[in-house]
């Protein structure tokens, strides 16, 4: 790796040859997150009140347990995205750089799987 | 992490002097001008010179070369055309990137404070380093480059339509204001290209004669090289040539979605 030159540090490692799908996913799960959280939003206006039972019976219906299925998937992966580039543009010490993506990694993945898992309980679980 | 104060070497020590102006100035004006001298190793230190206005030019250039030229010829700085087009004396006037040929002197109000480009290495006074800079142009070939062979005896032709579309680009003056007013920069020069340098390589993208399109994207594909832009839009406030490379770098980013989608 030239490091010794301008030009030789400037070309480095070359190009990673990716960053145009993250940056698309990025749109699209923010579109995503428009649609749902409206969604979310207006479904929780119109119970009739939101205590426990009520909004478990609504849960329980697979046309509120799909999209919030949804909403959980596209909110936890926006989360990812985002907070991705956040780190790549404030830590450049490449050990604590990789120890915050894995973080994050595993922290967006738990939060979702637990969402999931918790959605799927009241949908398919007695009740 | 991105670092948000100045290492010790470069804190501004309150040490400046003070060249008081001639005796019956009518219309005095401080410039307070940053200093830094690598031979001396002292941290840099702002002077402050008091010229009178009636008898100097409007522009900040002007008065950077009356200090020069009368007062301290040890200031250091670098210009010129004196008239926007060569792009050399780009420096920080009163905290916003600009020239100091085009920038007015009345349209500041109090004292002129002025420093070299931000989060670029000072070679001396208010020159910065631009080696860099001209690596990151170096690299992304700013010159046509076709698979045709270069038509004999004749030019390449162009529409008039096809060179419109490198209107707004062609005009870039290299002077680096957007690139160091940009956060991105800031903070990750050393992969961000920046928005000069991308605007830059979305001309050569833009051009309609040139060939070579799909290989100029695929060095810009890169998470760093290109999608550091978070279209903060400092570049086109800051442009002295009003162009905008925040779009330029949005197109560029159309045209990897288009391949890709």
């Amino acid at each position: 790796m030239g490091r010794a030159t301008a030009i030789g540090r400037v070309r480095g490692l070359g190009s990673a040859k990716s960053g145009t799908g993250h940056w698309w996913l990025q749109r699209v799960t923010a579109a995503g997150n428009l649609i749902l959280v409206l969604w979310f939003i207006v479904s929780l206006v119109r119970l009739p009140g939101l205590q426990y039972a009520a909004v478990t019976e609504w849960l329980r219906q697979p046309v509120a347990a799909v999209p919030m299925l949804l909403l959980i998937t596209s909110v936890f992966w926006h989360f990812r995205l985002g907070l991705q580039v956040f780190i790549e543009d404030y830590l450049h010490e490449e050990g604590s750089k990789l120890l915050a993506l894995l973080a994050l990694n595993f922290y967006a993945l738990a939060g979702a799987a637990v969402g999931v898992f918790c959605v799927l309980k009241i949908a398919l679980g007695a009740a | 992490m991105a670092e948000f104060s100045l290492p010790a070497n470069s804190k501004i020590k309150p040490t400046g002097k003070r060249y008081a102006a001639p005796a019956g100035a009518t219309n005095v004006r401080a410039f307070k001008v940053y200093r830094w001298n690598p031979d001396d190793g002292a941290n840099p230190h702002f002077d402050t010179y008091e010229l009178d206005l009636e008898t100097t030019g409007p522009m900040v250039l002007d008065a950077l070369i009356r200090i020069k030229a009368e007062v301290d010829p040890t200031l250091t700085f670098r210009r010129s055309c004196r008239e926007g087009i060569c792009g050399s004396c780009s420096m920080n006037i009163d905290g916003t990137n600009g020239l100091a040929c085009t920038t007015a002197i009345e349209d500041i109000k109090g004292e002129v404070k002025i420093t070299p480009l931000p989060h670029m290495e000072v070679v001396k006074d208010l020159v910065p380093d631009f080696k860099m800079f001209y690596a990151q142009y170096a690299s992304i070939k700013p010159w046509l480059q076709t698979v045709t062979p270069a038509p004999s005896g004749e030019e390449r032709l162009q529409t008039v339509e096809d060179r419109s579309k490198i209107d707004g680009l062609y005009e870039c003056i290299l002077c680096a204001c957007c690139s160091t007013a940009c956060p991105s920069y800031w903070w990750n020069s050393d992969k961000f290209l920046g928005p000069a340098i991308l605007l830059q390589a979305y001309r050569w993208l833009a051009d309609s004669r040139d060939e070579m399109t799909g290989e100029r994207l695929d060095m810009l594909e890169d998470p760093f090289r290109l999608y550091r832009c978070h279209t903060i839009m400092n570049c086109a406030n800051v442009c002295p040539k009003g162009l905008n490379p925040a779009k330029a770098i949005a197109e560029i980013k159309k045209m990897m979605v288009e391949r890709a989608v």
